[in-house]
């Protein structure tokens, strides 16, 4: 019989499994370990008018996923108004309608924003060739001169865009640039210039980002194409690149808010940022774009069930421990993955309260069942006593440790009833028959078992791996297999059979 | 206190994992296990063979059963209770003789009536079987043994395991009761374990809890003087287990009864490694020479293979000698 099929499966599982963790930390940035803390910016943006008492429109624009920043969660406020989202070519825009709205009005929107280093944008297409500029004279000739003297001195798109900002500096402004000046303002006069150049570039508006601020006002920058390369640069100096801190909130060369059937409309932000663990940021991002089936995520359920597959997706991580120990190391258990139950009750309990609670249950479980087997019941009539029994212990170890102030007493209650019941049974009989010995052996082997098993199910990194990585699952099986085929010796086994190679 | 693997390896020591994978995984089909764990079947599979068991008193199925138990044992002065699908042998129970209303164990511990009913009463609930399912309890006559075995047991039946690969038995020993495993034939719980020959049925090394031993802990009587009556014949009646069962790699226990020469006792699918131990050598060359053998040879034919290649003298007898000429000297 061919291996083949076998190693194959083993080598699906780990490539799919390493691949889904990888995809995870790429695309969703769920970070390897928990505990690392994001920067996410909180951004208000308030817009006031005065409606003219008939219908309203207010369009504005909304910042979307960009390099550096990823938009999480958004929200608005507008009592009476309707909002529709709007999304053409990359961008974002928000459409609030009313019918009949009078007087000063106000609308607002939130929204998080993540710092995230490689947050991937929203495609936004390049500007369209603008459409033949038309000066009047004397601003063409003036115009014209502007552009030849920095085409001039200017190798491409970028440079160009430089040299051209230059000239708009005081110290080298000329005749023409000031005779333009008298009659455009600064942004929109660059790009028209740009345009007549025949040079791709677009005004977008960007929010400079600062802890605490309120009533601020976007800024507008220059966004330059040459090919599919685009820079933007700081129209007051010329300076290319985005400073760390601005967000772009317009990024497609549109009007940021357009107000219909009101006047005096403006629009102002206010901001704050916190940290927040990684793992809670990404969170709240997993959740909203948990619809398609790549994103298949357990962070789209509920919180509750959220926390009860938090533990279910570890008990792989125990059945590990005792795959390991019984395979490589040769350790025995009394019941295979009765160490992982009740390392799952330590989970609840805590190692310590976890560990005196079983002793004292199993031992006063075994005194009560030595002397049930002296009345000669049925078997499961006996164990049915013994889970009463052993439910009547711990009540009563809860209510003496509560009385003597001992909150710990109270959790031992999380252990699994009925599976002790059938462990002190199986430790009765295994008394009977092997003698104490071997219950200590079986016992000992179960408590440690259990011991390494809460330890590693109860790993901060363990617990936010096997949570935020379901491809860590698959992985978790491949190294089941591979340990399922292991023929070598077990550890203990080497102690053994140490007498046979001794002669 | 540890030896390393490429030693093991060396001696051809076979380990739980390697047992399980490459033997018992291979060659042992898992539909026939119901054969060798359900002790009842296994005795009737035996009957239509023609291989010799020790005989059945009756079995009990059901608890209202349990209260006729002793109109069954009425005749009979020493039997042994045993769960059907029991393993590793739990709750076996073993009486000797009566003494007036009580049962005598080997220990000499008296046991009433009512303590045989709830032995019978918790096999049948399954407290032994695997996976705890309802089980039959089944009365066997007690096993006469062989006097010649007296001084090497302490009360109790001493067994030979014999581990029968593909029909070929590849390896022997001979388990003896003492005192520390309670009279009963458990290697682990402290039992002897006498390697025994294949070629001659005379004992080559003794071992209990997995350390050499030359005499017998609670008779004192030396182990190398053991020898097998009958041995071709017992090694025929386990090599014959193959064909009765289809399993590759088996486990057959057997003992030998004044009267009826050697018995199947049980079978078992998943045979332990102390084999080794006991035979100071490991299973693995001669499982890989079986494993070159061709199929369908005859029972006689395998015993007769066996016996030439698997020939081996007696480590005991060799300490023996050797303190023998040193007292001449």
């Amino acid at each position: 019989m061919s291996r083949l099929p076998f190693y194959l499966i083993v080598a699906l599982l780990l490539v799919t499994g390493i691949a889904m963790s990888v995809h995870r930390h790429v695309q969703f940035e769920v970070p390897w370990t928990p505990g690392e803390q994001r920067k996410v910016w909180e951004i208000e943006a308030q817009v006031n008018f005065q409606a003219d008492g008939g219908p309203a429109k207010v369009e504005m624009a909304l910042p979307s996923t960009q390099p550096g920043f990823r938009v999480l969660t958004e929200h608005t406020a507008s009592p009476g108004y309707g909002l529709n989202y709007l999304e053409e070519d990359g961008a974002r825009r928000a459409l609030w309608s009313v019918r009949e709205a009078r007087g000063n009005q106000q609308l607002y929107y939130s929204a998080q924003v993540l710092v995230a280093e490689n947050a991937k944008p929203a495609e936004v297409p390049p500007p369209r060739s603008a459409a033949n500029v038309v000066w009047e004279p004397p601003y063409d000739t003036a115009a014209q001169e502007v552009i030849d003297d920095a085409w001039s001195r200017s190798a491409d798109a970028f440079t160009f865009t430089q040299q051209l900002i230059s000239e708009f500096s005081d110290e080298r402004r000329d005749e023409n640039v000031r005779l333009l000046l008298t009659q455009f303002d600064r942004a929109p006069l660059l790009l028209r210039l740009l345009h007549q150049a025949d040079v791709q570039a677009r005004n977008v508006s960007g929010l400079q980002l600062e802890n605490g601020r309120r009533r601020q006002t976007l800024t507008t920058w220059i966004q330059v194409y040459d090919g599919d390369e685009s820079a933007l640069f700081d129209p007051a100096n010329g300076e290319r690149g985005r400073p760390d801190n601005l967000l772009l909130w317009e990024n497609a060369g549109q009007s940021v808010l357009e107000v219909q059937g009101g006047t005096n409309s403006r629009i102002s932000f206010s901001m704050i940022s916190r940290n927040q663990p990684a793992a809670a940021a990404v969170r709240s991002q997993l959740a909203k774009d948990a619809d398609t089936l790549l994103n298949f995520s357990i962070h789209s359920l509920p919180l509750e069930e959220q926390a009860l597959f938090q533990t279910i997706l570890l008990i792989p991580i125990g059945a590990l421990v005792v795959v390991l120990l019984r395979v490589l190391v040769g350790i025995k258990t009394s019941g295979t993955f009765m160490p992982v139950l009740i390392a799952l009750a330590f989970i609840q309990t805590s190692l310590v309260t976890g560990l005196v609670g079983f002793l004292l249950v199993v031992a006063v479980g075994l005194v009560i069942r030595n002397y049930l087997s002296y009345l000669n019941l049925l078997l499961v009539a006996r164990v049915t006593a013994v889970i009463i029994t052993v439910i009547a212990i711990i009540s009563l170890f809860s209510v003496v440790s509560f009385r003597m102030g001992l909150n710990a007493g109270l959790q031992i209650t999380f252990f699994p009833m009925i599976i002790l019941s059938w462990t002190i049974e199986r430790m009765s009989i295994l008394w009977e028959e092997e003698g104490p010995k071997e219950v200590l052996i079986q016992g000992g082997g179960s408590m440690l078992t259990a011991v390494l098993a809460y330890l590693a199910m109860n790993n901060p990194w363990i617990r936010h791996i096997t949570f935020n990585f379901l491809g860590v699952q698959l992985i978790l099986m491949a190294l089941i297999l591979m340990l399922g085929n292991y023929t070598g010796y077990r550890l203990l086994e080497l102690r053994r059979f140490k007498p046979v190679t001794e002669d | 206190m540890w030896t390393s693997p490429g030693k093991l390896r060396a001696k051809g020591i076979i380990g739980m994992n390697q047992r399980n994978i490459r033997y018992i995984g291979r060659y042992n089909d898992r539909r026939l296990y119901p054969l060798v764990d359900d002790k009842l079947q296994t005795k009737l599979l035996a009957q239509q063979y023609g291989i010799t068991t020790p005989a059945l008193i009756g079995t009990v199925s059901t608890q209202f059963g349990v209260k006729r138990i002793h109109e069954m044992l009425a005749t009979h002065g020493g039997f042994v209770i045993k769960p059907a699908k029991g393993s590793g042998g739990k709750g076996i129970l073993v009486i000797e003789k009566r003494d007036g209303a009580h049962f005598v164990k080997p220990s000499g511990a008296h046991l009433s009536l009512e303590d045989v009913e709830r032995h019978v009463s918790n096999i049948l609930s399954g407290l032994y079987s695997l996976g705890g399912s309802p089980d039959v309890a089944v009365i066997e006559a007690l096993i006469d043994f062989d006097a010649s075995f007296a001084e090497y047991s302490y009360e109790g039946v001493p067994d030979i395991r014999v581990i029968v690969f593909q029909g070929y038995p590849v390896m022997a020993m001979m388990r003896l009761s003492t005192a520390a495993s309670d009279g009963k034939a458990n290697l682990h719980q402290g039992a002897v374990g006498v390697g025994i020959d294949i070629a001659s049925g005379t004992a080559i090394r003794g071992v209990q809890f997995d350390r050499a031993r030359h005499d017998h802990p609670d008779t004192g009587h030396e182990l190398a003087s053991l020898r097998i009556p009958d041995w071709k014949t017992l090694l025929e009646l386990a090599a014959g287990c193959y064909e009765m069962t289809s399993l590759g790699y088996l486990g057959t226990d057997m003992v030998i009864d004044r009267q009826h020469g050697p018995m199947l006792l049980e079978l078992n699918a998943r045979p332990g490694l102390a084999i080794q131990m006991a035979n100071g050598e490991g299973l693995r060359k001669r499982l890989d020479l079986i494993e070159r053998q061709p199929e369908g040879v005859s029972p006689e034919a395998r015993v007769a293979f066996a016996q030439h290649h698997f020939a081996r003298g007696s480590e005991l007898e060799r300490v023996a000698q050797e303190a023998r000429e040193a007292a001449e000297a």
